[in-house]
C-alpha cells in the first residue's frame, strides 16, 4: 500500500521555517528531523511517516531543512564538551532567530538534549517527542487511531532509554499502539528497566567493546520472547539496532521493527 | 572499684565515638577534597528525596526480596537502637534495665518487640549470606568483589548474627536470673524469643550465670562500638551516608547532563566576534585546570559523597548492558575504585602534610581503563538501578571529557564521528545543503 503512494509524490511538500519566514508565517511547532531522519536510509522512513501524519492532522509545522545541525548529543556522549556546546550554540542562534517556542522530534536524543541540556545555554524551547505529540493529536481528536492491518497484533514496545528512563516518557508510546487495538507485550525488561539497544554514549558510531555479545542482540532476544509480531520503537537508533538483530537472528521476513509514527501511519492507510 | 566498670565502659564508650567521629572527618575532608557544585536548591525537594528513598527505601524495594529483606533488618536496626540507649545508660550509671521501672509495662511490650526484630535479622541476615554463598547470585561474584570486597560483604553479616545472637543470650541470662530471682535482676521485660534458651543454662550456678550473663552484656556492647567503628573500613558507610547521599543527589532529568561551565566561557568567547583574542586570561582560569576528569579531585565532592555511599550491591552492575554482555565496564567498580584511590589520596595527604597528591598515581590509568569508560551506553539503567541514588554515569563522562579534551583519545571511530559533525553538522559524512533530501524518493 505505501509503495504505490510513496510512488505518487516524488517530493513531499515539507514546508521550511525560512521559507514561511520569509511569507511572514510561523509555524507553531518546528520538527526538528535530526540527523538519523535526514541521512539515515531507514529513518528517513519515519521521517516521511511523521510528516504524512502531521499533514493529514492538518498540523501548522516546519522544518529548518539546511539550517538545522547537529544537537551534538554524540559529541557530548563521547566526551567532547566543546563541540557539544559549539553545536547547540549554532543552533540556539538559529532557532531564536525564528523565534521557535515550539520543537518536536522523533529523535529521543535530540528531544533529551534539546529538551534539558539547551536551556542553561540559552535555548528556552517547549520540547516533546514525536510520541507525545501523536498522543495531544488523539486527545484533541485531529488524530483518529484505528488499528486497520495492525488490529489484534502482538507488538511489544522498546524502551529509548533517552525517552523513558531518561525523561520519564513510558505512557504515551504505549498509549498510541493499545489505541490500535493491538496487543501490546511487554518485554521482561521494560520501563524504568529497559534495556538499553546498544547506541546510546555515542556506541551508534564505534566498534563495541571486547565482551561474549552485543548489546543489540540481547535486547533482539528480549523482544523475540515476546513472540510479538512487531516490535515498535521511538528511536531511529533503536530502529537501527534492533533491525540489525533481527536480521542477526534471521527473523526479517517476519517481525517487522516499525517506528509508532510509521504503525500509525500505516494503520491509517497514509 | 565498684565504679570500675562504669568508668571503664565511660572510657570505652568515649573512646570507640572519638576514634568514629575522627575517620568521619577523614572522610568529610576527603569529600571536601571534590570540586564546587551546588546543591542547596530545592530544598523541600530534596529532604522528601531523603524521606521516600533512604528513610521509606522506596527504591530498595524494586526488587521485593531483597528489598522486603532489607527493610527487616534496617528497621530492626533502628528499633534495637533504642535498646542501644538503655544499655549505655546502664553501662555509664551502673544502673540494670534502667527503662524498665519508668516504662512500666510498655517496656515488656518494648522488650518483647526488640527480641522479635532480634530474630527478625538474625534470620534474614542468614538468609542473605545463603543468597551470596549457597545461591551465589551473580552480582556478588563479579570480578570486582575478588578478594577484599567479598570479605568485607560476609564479614559484616557474620557481625550482624554475632551481634543478634548475643542480644538475645544477653536477655536469655538475664531471664534465667530474674526466675531464679537473684539479687540486682528486677523481673522486668517480656522475652518471648530468648526464653527458649533459658533451659540451656539450667545447669549453671547462679554466681556463675551472673558472669555469664555480665559476659554476654559486655561482648554485645563491645561488639557494637566495634561495628561503629568497622563502618569506616568497610563498605557498610550507606547506614549513615544515604541519608546525605539522597539529599544532595541530582534532582534534573536524567538525561540532563551537566555543562560543563568552563568550556561555555571559552566557546561564548570563541563566537563573540567581539572578543578580543590576545586578552589575558581571567583569574579564576588557573593553571592547573583540566577539563573533565583524571583523578578524584577533578570529580565534584557530590560525586565524591556516593563513592563513600556505595555498599557494593551491585544493582547497578546487573542492570549495566555492558556489563551484561561482557564488557569490562561495571559502575559499581566504577564506585568502589573511586572510593579507593580517594581513600588512597586522603592517606597521602595525611602523611606527607603537603597539600599536592603528586603520588604517581591517578584514577584513570592505575585504577579505571579507558576501555571501561568507552563500553558505556550512557543508558541511565545504572543510575536508575541504585537503591540511594548514586551516579556513577556522571564519573564516567567527566573522565571521557578528560580522555577526549586534555587527550584526544578517543576511538579513532568517534574521531570520525566528531570531524564529521564539525565539518557538516551531522555525525555522517553527508553535505549539510543535502538535509532536506530525504523529502525525494
Amino acid at each position: 500500500m505505501t509503495t504505490e503512494n510513496h510512488n505518487k509524490i516524488k517530493i513531499m511538500e515539507v514546508p521550511t521555517v525560512a521559507a514561511m519566514a520569509a511569507a511572514g508565517k510561523k509555524p507553531d511547532i518546528v520538527f526538528w528531523v535530526g540527523c538519523a531522519g535526514s541521512f539515515d536510509e531507514r529513518a528517513k522512513k519515519i521521517t516521511k511517516a511523521f510528516i504524512k501524519i502531521l499533514t493529514q492532522c492538518d498540523v501548522s509545522y516546519a522544518v529548518l531543512g539546511t539550517e538545522e545541525s547537529c544537537t551534538g548529543d554524540p559529541a557530548k556522549r563521547s566526551g567532547n564538551e566543546f563541540l557539544f556546546q559549539m553545536q547547540a550554540l549554532t543552533n540556539i542562534q538559529v532557532l531564536n532567530a525564528y523565534e521557535v517556542t515550539r520543537i518536536v522530534t522523533a529523535c529521543p536524543h535530540c528531544f533529551n538534549t534539546l529538551k534539558n541540556e539547551y536551556p542553561e545555554l540559552g535555548g528556552n524551547f517547549e520540547v516533546i517527542h514525536h510520541t507525545q505529540l501523536l498522543e495531544q493529536l488523539l486527545v484533541q481528536g485531529k488524530l483518529v487511531l484505528q488499528g486497520g492491518s495492525y488490529k489484534g497484533k502482538k507488538i511489544t514496545y522498546h524502551d529509548p532509554c533517552y525517552l523513558g528512563r531518561a525523561n520519564q516518557v513510558y505512557e504515551a508510546p504505549r498509549t498510541l499502539i493499545k489505541k490500535l487495538d493491538a496487543a501490546l507485550v511487554e518485554m521482561k525488561n521494560c520501563k524504568s528497566k529497559g534495556l538499553c539497544c546498544g547506541a546510546g554514549g555515542a556506541q551508534m558510531f564505534k566498534e563495541p567493546e571486547k565482551g561474549n555479545k552485543d548489546i543489540n542482540i540481547l535486547r533482539t532476544e528480549e523482544a523475540l520472547e515476546t513472540k510479538a509480531e512487531v516490535i515498535a520503537a521511538a528511536c531511529p537508533f533503536c530502529n537501527t539496532m534492533l533491525t540489525d538483530g533481527i536480521k542477526n537472528k534471521e527473523k526479517s521476513a517476519e517481525i517487522p521493527v516499525k517506528d509508532i509514527a510509521e504503525i500509525i501511519a500505516e494503520a491509517q492507510d497514509l | 572499684m565498684s565504679y570500675l566498670p562504669n568508668v571503664l565502659f565511660g572510657l570505652l564508650l568515649v573512646g570507640a565515638i572519638v576514634f568514629f567521629i575522627k575517620n568521619l572527618n577523614r572522610i568529610r575532608k576527603n569529600i571536601l577534597l571534590g570540586r564546587h557544585i551546588d546543591r542547596s536548591d530545592q530544598k523541600s525537594e530534596r529532604w522528601k528525596n531523603m524521606a521516600r528513598i533512604a528513610l521509606g527505601q522506596s527504591k530498595m524495594v524494586r526488587r521485593p526480596i531483597a528489598g522486603i529483606l532489607h527493610i527487616i533488618v534496617y528497621v530492626g536496626f533502628l528499633f534495637i537502637n533504642i535498646e542501644l540507649l538503655e544499655i549505655v545508660l546502664d553501662g555509664l550509671l551502673g544502673t540494670h534495665r534502667i527503662f524498665a521501672p519508668v516504662l512500666g509495662g510498655f517496656y515488656d511490650f518494648l522488650i518483647a518487640a526488640f527480641e522479635w526484630f532480634a530474630l527478625g535479622v538474625l534470620l534474614t541476615v542468614i538468609v542473605f549470606w545463603s543468597r551470596r554463598n549457597v545461591l551465589r547470585i551473580q552480582r556478588f561474584w563479579k570480578a570486582e568483589m575478588n578478594g577484599w570486597p567479598k570479605w568485607d560483604a560476609d564479614l559484616i553479616l557474620y557481625f550482624e548474627i554475632v551481634l543478634m545472637t548475643l542480644f538475645l543470650a544477653m536477655n536469655a541470662a538475664d531471664y534465667a536470673l530474674q526466675l531464679r530471682g537473684a539479687a540486682d535482676y528486677i523481673v522486668a521485660g517480656s522475652f518471648p524469643i530468648s526464653k527458649f534458651l533459658v533451659p540451656l543454662f539450667e545447669t549453671i550456678t547462679t554466681p556463675n550465670l551472673m558472669v555469664l550473663e555480665r559476659t554476654f552484656w559486655w561482648m554485645h556492647i563491645v561488639g557494637i562500638l566495634g561495628f561503629l567503628n568497622y563502618l569506616y573500613y568497610s563498605k557498610h558507610l550507606h547506614i549513615l551516608l544515604a541519608f546525605p547521599n539522597t539529599y544532595f543527589a541530582n534532582l534534573k532529568p536524567k538525561g540532563s547532563f551537566a555543562n560543563n561551565p568552563m568550556v561555555s566561557k571559552e566557546v561564548k568567547l570563541m563566537l563573540d566576534p567581539n572578543a578580543d583574542p590576545y586578552a589575558a586570561p581571567a583569574d579564576d582560569t588557573a593553571t592547573d585546570f583540566k577539563f573533565g576528569a583524571a583523578d578524584v579531585t577533578d570529580l565534584n565532592w557530590v560525586q565524591l559523597l556516593n563513592a563513600y555511599t556505595c555498599t557494593e550491591c551491585g544493582r547497578c552492575t546487573s542492570q549495566c548492558p555492558a556489563n551484561l554482555t561482557g564488557k569490562k565496564l561495571s559502575p559499581r567498580k566504577i564506585m568502589m575504585d573511586t572510593r579507593d584511590r580517594l581513600t588512597e589520596v586522603g592517606m597521602h595527604l595525611e602523611k606527607s602534610k603537603s597539600p599536592s597528591i603528586n603520588d604517581g598515581k591517578q584514577l584513570l590509568g592505575d585504577y579505571i581503563t579507558p576501555e571501561e569508560l568507552w563500553a558505556c551506553t550512557s543508558c541511565n539503567a545504572c543510575v536508575e538501578a541504585c537503591p540511594v541514588d548514586i551516579d556513577p554515569l556522571s564519573i564516567i563522562m567527566d573522565m571521557r571529557q578528560y580522555l577526549v579534551m586534555e587527550q584526544s583519545a578517543a576511538p579513532a571511530a568517534l574521531n570520525n564521528m566528531m570531524s564529521n559533525i564539525e565539518n557538516n553538522g551531522a555525525p555522517w559524512p553527508f553535505n549539510n545543503q543535502d538535509r532536506l533530501k530525504w523529502n525525494q524518493n
